[in-house]
């Protein structure tokens, strides 16, 4: 089996049967990134071009490192070392990088939709890091499987995302991901944060966090942004962390085995307290371990292969 | 036939909503007027020496207008002659079927002055059709301060607007629906509460929530809306609201009318056949202020149409150069082209689909606009300027901006197949179109 399209740009429309295949895949590669020498050839030949037009630690380390497990020849632009600073449209940089001559683009932008617009203009395969408040698929794969190793199977699990779902690209792209693996899903947060009609994405919404807990298997924190408090959308990150902080206090409430998650970075205190953030039901380091394996997975996927990884 | 008449056209269906004439007849041109109209197709009695004359032509089959009026266009000279021109703008007119445009001044420079009006008027003396000019209702478009409006309409501008952006200060627009009120002027309002619209790319709605794309409520143009109604039912000035994009507008309009407010309102050919929707594949074309809506909105603005809350067609002709439009969707400036296209989807989302009668649709793009604007057009009558669309009712063609005439080829319709399409536009008496 193979993936249905050329690029990655979200989970939406992705069906089961391409994530368990990108999830297997993973658990292949995780295995090498256990071996002694963390290195396989696969892709040797391939060039791909990791273009970030917005600051990212984790995502840009996790595409480098698993491009260099790969033995991909890797090339990296940001977007205030480049010709952007002289105005130079995305467009006419993508084109440019093209013409150099590459198999893939991994891209990261501000602009919702603008890894869509990358694979409208060239032929390579797109990877979307991260666009906008749209989608993050990378990291709700790599939050799908960490919660798979734990939970073997996703149907049924109880899960609730807090936090600024309205500027949230993995609020987004887990709902899709995990309501297509059968889990259910909620969201938490204040009105101001919560998107319109957002129930029709088929996710119960709270405003209330203890009730959003109740019962749950899995939390997943999101980053609260300073800017929020300035566009007038928070009267003040104390009240929100009042409301909405994840405290061992309130984990009461969850079910037994309950998994905490969240993928970075963290402001701790704010939404989510170290004693959490660090306690033994939460897997955020894990998150990250697996963001390689699943970013190899899909690097290897959209290069043509198939399953098999020896 | 006789030598006193330069061109006729003869048999098709005379539709004039003015005088409420809907039958076959032929309409008699001589120079730039109507000279007679006769209930009767001269092509009946000549079938022998049918096209000897090649004065006659046959119009049967067809439709015959008043010349179409679009009151709201942006012709983008002087400033942005990249993206289009006056000249370039009424070529695109002619071809949709339009034989008056009236240009928004939301120019670079603004048209502000009696000498960015002359400059107006100079550049339209080679239009293909006519050409008006809506002056600035304050000056530099800053909401601020108001024009000389007496000034502008001694230069003959038609009315004023700061289109392009609202007049956001409450004060400004009580004083610019008073001070027109002695000139016997609309003020066209674009509606938008820049608070609430701020940093917003489209429609605020689930599709945007999918998108993850920031939204513009559809309250941002309401309030708004409310607010004018409001100001104009207090001033006894008279206010028309642009481009209505919503449900809620609809509804406010109605219920002012039905006060007795002296308002009146336009619908674009988009917001009445569109929705946010199609959004999806972020499509920059797509892009327009007010944005695209929801198909409850959709819906109300079809029926705003139909009982006649909204008075009139526009189309709202945003050109926009290709490399603007060909970046990131939030990037891209909004509004999209549609002279080229707007008749076209009259008659197959609003005549096809029976939500108007050909009269009605064809007031809504004649006589209507002109009765806001105080223009003497807009009608079929002895003695009036021989401005007519010949429109094909039945003719079946896909939108190809790659024909169009118009500078630029924004258009979100490429593709769309439509039934109905501008077959000959008269301007005084001369053909400026043929298909």
């Amino acid at each position: 089996m193979k993936l249905k399209s050329k690029d990655l740009l979200g989970l939406q429309g992705m069906s089961k049967q391409e994530i368990d295949l990108i999830l297997d895949t993973a658990v292949s590669f995780k295995e090498i990134l256990e071996r002694p020498i963390r290195k396989v050839p696969t892709l040797r030949g391939l060039t791909v071009v990791n273009l970030f037009y917005e600051a990212s630690t984790r995502t840009r380390i996790s595409f480098e490192l698993a491009e260099k497990r790969l033995s991909a020849d890797l090339v990296n632009f940001s977007a205030n070392t480049s010709s952007v600073q002289k105005g130079e449209t995305l467009k006419d940089t993508v084109r440019n990088i093209e013409a150099m001559k590459i198999d893939m683009v991994v891209v990261r932008h501000s602009a919702s939709g603008a890894p869509h617009f990358i694979a409208n203009c060239v032929d390579s395969s797109v990877i979307n890091a991260g666009d906008g408040a749209h989608e993050h698929p990378t990291q709700a794969l790599l939050d799908l499987l960490t919660l798979r190793e734990k939970y073997k199977s996703l149907k049924g699990l109880r899960v609730v995302i807090v936090g600024d779902i309205l500027h949230s690209r993995v609020a987004r792209s887990n709902i899709w991901g995990l309501s297509t693996m059968g889990a259910e899903v909620a969201v938490c947060g204040p009105p101001t944060l919560m998107p319109y009609e957002m129930e029709k994405m088929g996710v119960e919404v709270f405003f209330d966090l203890d009730k959003a807990l109740e019962g749950r298997d899995v939390v997943m924190g999101l980053r609260i942004q300073l800017e929020r408090q300035k566009g007038g959308l928070l009267p003040s990150l104390r009240e929100y962390t009042n409301l909405f902080g994840i405290t061992k206090d309130r984990l009461k409430r969850l079910n037994k085995n309950f998994t905490i998650m969240h993928p970075g970075p963290i402001n701790r205190g704010i939404e989510i307290t170290p004693e959490v953030a660090d306690g033994p039901y939460s897997v955020i380091l894990g998150q990250v371990t697996n963001g390689v394996a699943v970013r190899m997975a899909i690097l290897y996927l959209l290069s043509g292969g198939e399953k098999k990884v020896e | 036939m006789s030598e006193e008449y330069d061109l006729i056209l003869a048999g098709g269906k005379v539709i004039d909503p003015a005088s409420g004439l809907s039958k076959i007849g032929d309409i008699y041109i001589k120079g730039k007027k109507i000279a007679k109209i006769e209930a009767k197709n001269l092509l009946d009695s000549k079938r022998s020496k049918k096209s000897k004359d090649d004065r006659i032509i046959d119009a049967s089959g067809k439709i015959v207008t008043p010349g179409l009026i679009d009151m709201h266009v942006h012709l983008r000279e002087p400033g942005r002659e990249d993206e289009e021109t006056i000249y370039t703008g009424s070529q695109a007119a002619a071809a949709g079927g339009f034989t008056c445009i009236c240009c928004m001044p939301n120019t670079e420079p603004p048209i502000d002055d009696q000498e960015s009006v002359n400059f107006v008027y100079e550049k339209a003396r080679k239009a293909l059709c006519k050409v008006f000019c809506v002056g600035a209702a304050t000056k530099g478009l800053n909401g601020e301060e108001l024009t000389e409006m007496a000034d502008l309409k001694e230069a003959g501008a038609v009315a004023v607007s700061d289109d392009g952006k609202p007049i956001s200060n409450s004060r400004i627009m009580r004083n610019a629906l008073d001070y027109s009120r002695m000139l016997g002027w609309p003020v066209i309002s674009h509606c938008e509460d820049l608070d609430l619209s701020s940093g917003g790319v489209m429609n605020e709605s689930y599709t945007s929530t999918l998108l993850g794309l920031p939204g513009i409520p559809s309250l941002a143009e309401e309030i708004m809306v409310s607010r004018d109604l409001r100001l104009a039912e207090f001033t006894g000035g008279r206010v028309h609201i642009a481009h209505v994009s919503t449900r809620g507008s609809v509804e406010l309009i109605r219920a002012a009318k039905k006060k007795g407010v002296k308002i009146t309102s336009e619908a674009t050919p988009h917001h009445f056949s569109l929705t946010d929707e199609i959004i999806k594949t972020f499509n920059t074309n797509a892009r327009v202020n007010p944005p695209l809506r929801t198909q409850k909105d959709v819906e109300e603005i079809k029926k705003g149409l139909r009982d006649g809350t909204i008075d009139c067609i526009a189309t709202d002709h945003a050109p926009h150069s290709i490399e603007e439009k060909d970046v990131e969707f939030g990037a891209a400036p909004p509004g999209m082209v549609g002279l080229e296209t707007a008749l076209g989807l009259v008659i197959t989302e609003l005549v096809n689909k029976k939500i108007l009668s050909w009269e009605e649709a064809v007031a809504k793009m004649t006589v209507n606009p002109a009765r806001i604007l105080n223009l003497n057009l807009g009608r079929i009558e002895v003695g009036g300027s021989a401005d007519l669309t010949v429109v094909d009712p039945k003719t079946s063609w896909t939108v190809d901006i790659s024909q169009f005439k118009s500078k630029s080829k924004n258009s979100p319709f490429e593709g769309r197949k439509l039934t109905g399409r501008a077959w000959m536009t008269i301007v005084d008496g001369k053909i400026v179109h043929r298909l």
